[in-house]
């Protein structure tokens, strides 16, 4: 059988069912009634213990939602989806407040042991060596915010972030802690008003992230949250806000896995970053939530609004995400360059397997005079995928000198699977420069024997020429990260060659 | 002595179309055997179907390797166990250093045998030392495999990885093609270093020149899918003077 034509017949017999972080923790959660409406909103917001303010907001993002259409323009395909048929918040039942991680749930801690993720500490990893100019992995430390469904449960080296002045907690704890800067920051990169799902979260947005960085400091370590999707039927709706003061500097990472489910489970999260002069946000994403099954079936929907808003002079956003996960991907981290010198980057591994449908791209929005933005999108597509990049680079009037770089590369695996490239390009002035290149390709048959001829098997073959591929964009992510998704790209490969 | 390749009475279609029609050849541990023959005589469906490439349907005959059915394994087993070609045209693998390439290949194949994985320092010394011999500057090793090498340097890392691997079986496929005068004299350096009693190789070339710098034991004419002449490397000579029309009769 001709090695395609075998990789073919083995990507047809994946079964996903045996997705590796498909389990579930029995405990008990404590749910809102199902459906939404004002009393859902209420009942959130009262769970956690919001001001008036906060519910004020809910609302009024509630009210908007309901006078708004679910949009379709995207390349992505499912059944409608019953709105009021949803529970909008679950929480782990706390049997009491805590405060260190030994007092939370063995069974809780026992899930993120299996998902390997280091909750206690610090995370070494052995082998790697050092990039140039940065220090010795072993000493760099990650902070750890476990999101836990919707509540947050641990958080590590508080004390130490503490003493930089850098503010990492839940937003549920930010709302009532430093309202302030929730009220200063919060909606305005993604506005209430912005889209369907965006306003849908604002309603009733459970928890998330908070991270302020003050001026002039550098984030001693790197930030990262874990999502994870455990109770059935439960709408995810995370809501992260990052602010760097001027001249600060932060990155964080976030990584999604979710265990196995019949029914679809909808994720509509929304980042805001928020970037004032001089300052420099990383925002790494490893997206791995349950696919679907090897008939379609399952799978989460994962319509995400991400945004990062260059608002100081000579800031910089920097968007980098592994996507392997999800039925649906509804996602385009963009950048709003309206600080003159700004600059956004956006780095995707997009791979798609079975029935998986990604739509995702970004959006590289120059206001600000001689603004600057690199676009490097990797898309891998196989089974009965279908992968879209779909990207928008503009340049207003008043942003002269902009410059753009994209390049969008496409590979298929196979021959039921479709990639396929939607660029908008504005440009209102014209001293703006963008090139834009794009290629797809299909992984060579020829490429796979010379390497099987050497000793690889079939499997290990497509994991080296898929990690070839995707290398400029696996460099971007930060060590740690791209190790853990070095490895996740294998595994997502060895379900996708049997 | 069992033969190290016993190729017996092989018929392989492509697509419908048989290509060999019943070949046959024995290569002892040692040898340097040469093909020779036109375009289109199945010389390459030859060594495409020892290595395993897939496209290929056996229908009749045998290949067997120190006696075991090579046609039962898996074209990585058969690399495992030794057998090796060296590509006509090599392929370029972007993102994925040579050195990265080496490394796993040569570990993969080590696996494959129970062997236990080569420590680093080692592989970079053994890495070094052939490179150097063959002319190939670190920094190519560096690039993604193949990409943007010269003609000269795709086969020479052909050589390199033959060298490293230690293969008891070489299969060179037109290696001659696209290469000067100079590219041919390194890699054919290269290639006789590797000339030891306990390995063989199989030079499959149109022209006699490439026969100049790798002298064999053993020449085959082929013709139509079949081995049509066999004798010394005088063979070759004679061919280079007569041409190959006298055996498209013989066939």
């Amino acid at each position: 059988m001709p090695a395609v034509q075998e990789t073919v017949e083995r990507v047809k017999r994946i079964d996903v069912d045996q997705y590796r972080y498909g389990f579930e923790t029995l405990i008990e959660s404590d749910k809102a009634p199902k459906g939404l409406s004002e009393e859902t909103v209420k009942f959130i917001s009262e769970k956690k213990n919001e001001p008036a303010w906060m519910l004020q907001w809910r609302l009024e993002a509630y009210r908007r939602w309901l006078t708004m259409q679910e949009p379709t323009w995207a390349r992505v395909d499912y059944p409608k989806i019953d709105f009021q048929d949803l529970y909008y918040y679950a929480a782990p039942k706390p049997k009491k407040t805590v405060s260190s991680l030994d007092e939370i749930d063995p069974e809780i801690l026992k899930t993120y042991e299996k998902l390997g993720i280091p909750l206690r500490e610090v995370a070494m990893l052995e082998g790697v060596e050092p990039k140039p100019g940065e220090e010795d992995p072993a000493r760099r430390k990650i902070a750890v915010d476990a999101v836990f469904d919707s509540v947050s449960v641990a958080t590590t080296f508080k004390a130490e972030l503490k003493k930089a002045g850098v503010i990492f907690m839940p937003i549920s704890e930010a709302i009532r802690e430093h309202p302030e800067l929730v009220q200063k920051y919060l909606g305005s990169v993604v506005p209430t008003s912005d889209n369907f799902y965006a306003t849908l979260n604002s309603a009733v947005f459970s928890d998330g992230s908070f991270v302020y960085v003050p001026p002039g400091v550098r984030c001693p370590m790197e930030l990262s949250t874990y999502f994870r999707i455990n109770e059935r039927n439960t709408g995810q709706f995370e809501r992260t806000l990052i602010i760097a003061d001027k001249g600060s500097y932060v990155s964080y990472l976030e990584g999604c896995t979710a265990p196995q489910r019949d029914e679809n489970q909808l994720h509509a999260a929304v980042v805001e970053l928020v970037a004032l002069d001089d300052a420099e946000i990383k925002y790494s994403t490893v997206q791995n939530w349950y696919p679907g099954n090897s008939e379609g079936k399952g799978g989460i929907y994962n319509f995400v609004t991400k945004r990062g808003d260059c608002r100081g002079a000579n800031s910089k956003i920097s968007w980098t995400q592994v996507e392997t996960g999800s039925a649906i991907t509804w996602k385009y981290p963009s950048c709003i360059l309206r600080g003159d010198n700004s600059r956004g980057e956006f780095y995707s591994i997009a791979i798609s397997n079975g029935f998986q449908q990604v739509d995702s791209g970004t959006k590289m929005i120059h206001l600000g005079k001689n603004t600057s933005s690199r676009i490097i999108s990797k898309g891998i597509a196989a089974g009965k995928s279908q992968n879209t990049y779909r990207g928008l680079v503009t340049a207003h009037r008043k942003a002269t000198g902009a410059r753009n770089f994209t390049a969008c590369d496409s590979l298929l695996i196979g021959d039921k699977c479709g990639a396929h490239t939607v660029p908008y390009i504005e440009a209102k002035n014209s001293s703006a420069t963008f090139e834009h290149e794009a290629t797809t390709s299909k992984i060579s048959e020829d490429v796979l024997f010379y390497c099987i001829q050497r000793g690889l098997s079939q499997e290990e073959a497509v994991g080296l020429v898929v990690n070839g591929f995707v290398k400029d964009v696996l460099q971007q992510l930060p060590m740690e990260f791209a190790v853990e998704a070095q490895k996740l790209i294998s595994i997502s490969l060895e379900g996708s060659v049997g | 002595m069992m033969a190290l390749l016993e190729v017996k009475d092989l018929k392989v279609r492509v697509e419908e179309r048989e290509i060999l029609h019943g070949l046959t050849l024995t290569v002892n541990e040692g040898e340097v055997h040469a093909i020779m023959g036109p375009n289109g005589s199945g010389k390459s469906t030859l060594s495409h179907v020892i290595a395993g490439k897939p496209g290929y349907e056996v229908t009749d005959g045998q290949i067997l390797f120190r006696g075991e059915d090579l046609l039962e394994m898996e074209p990585d087993e058969r690399a495992a166990k030794g057998v090796f070609l060296a590509f006509q045209y090599p392929v370029e693998i972007p993102g994925v250093t040579t050195m990265n390439f080496l490394r796993t290949a040569l570990n993969a194949q080590r696996k494959a045998r129970g062997e236990s994985e080569l420590m680093v320092p080692d592989f970079l010394k053994k890495v070094r030392e052939v490179s150097k011999s063959l002319n190939i500057p670190q920094d190519m090793l560096k690039r993604g495999v193949n990409v943007g090498f010269s003609g000269g340097e795709k086969k020479r890392n052909e050589v390199l990885q033959m060298a490293l691997f230690e293969p008891s079986l070489c299969i060179l496929d037109e290696m001659d093609s696209g290469l000067d005068i100079d590219a041919l004299r390194i890699a054919a350096d290269g290639v006789n270093a590797l000339r030891s009693p306990g390995r063989a190789m199989v030079v499959i070339t149109h022209y006699q020149r490439l026969l100049n710098y790798i002298v064999p034991d053993v020449v085959h004419v082929m013709s139509r899918g079949r081995v049509v002449k066999s004798g010394g490397k005088e063979l070759a000579l004679e061919l280079e003077a007569s041409g190959y029309a006298q055996f498209e009769d013989a066939a």
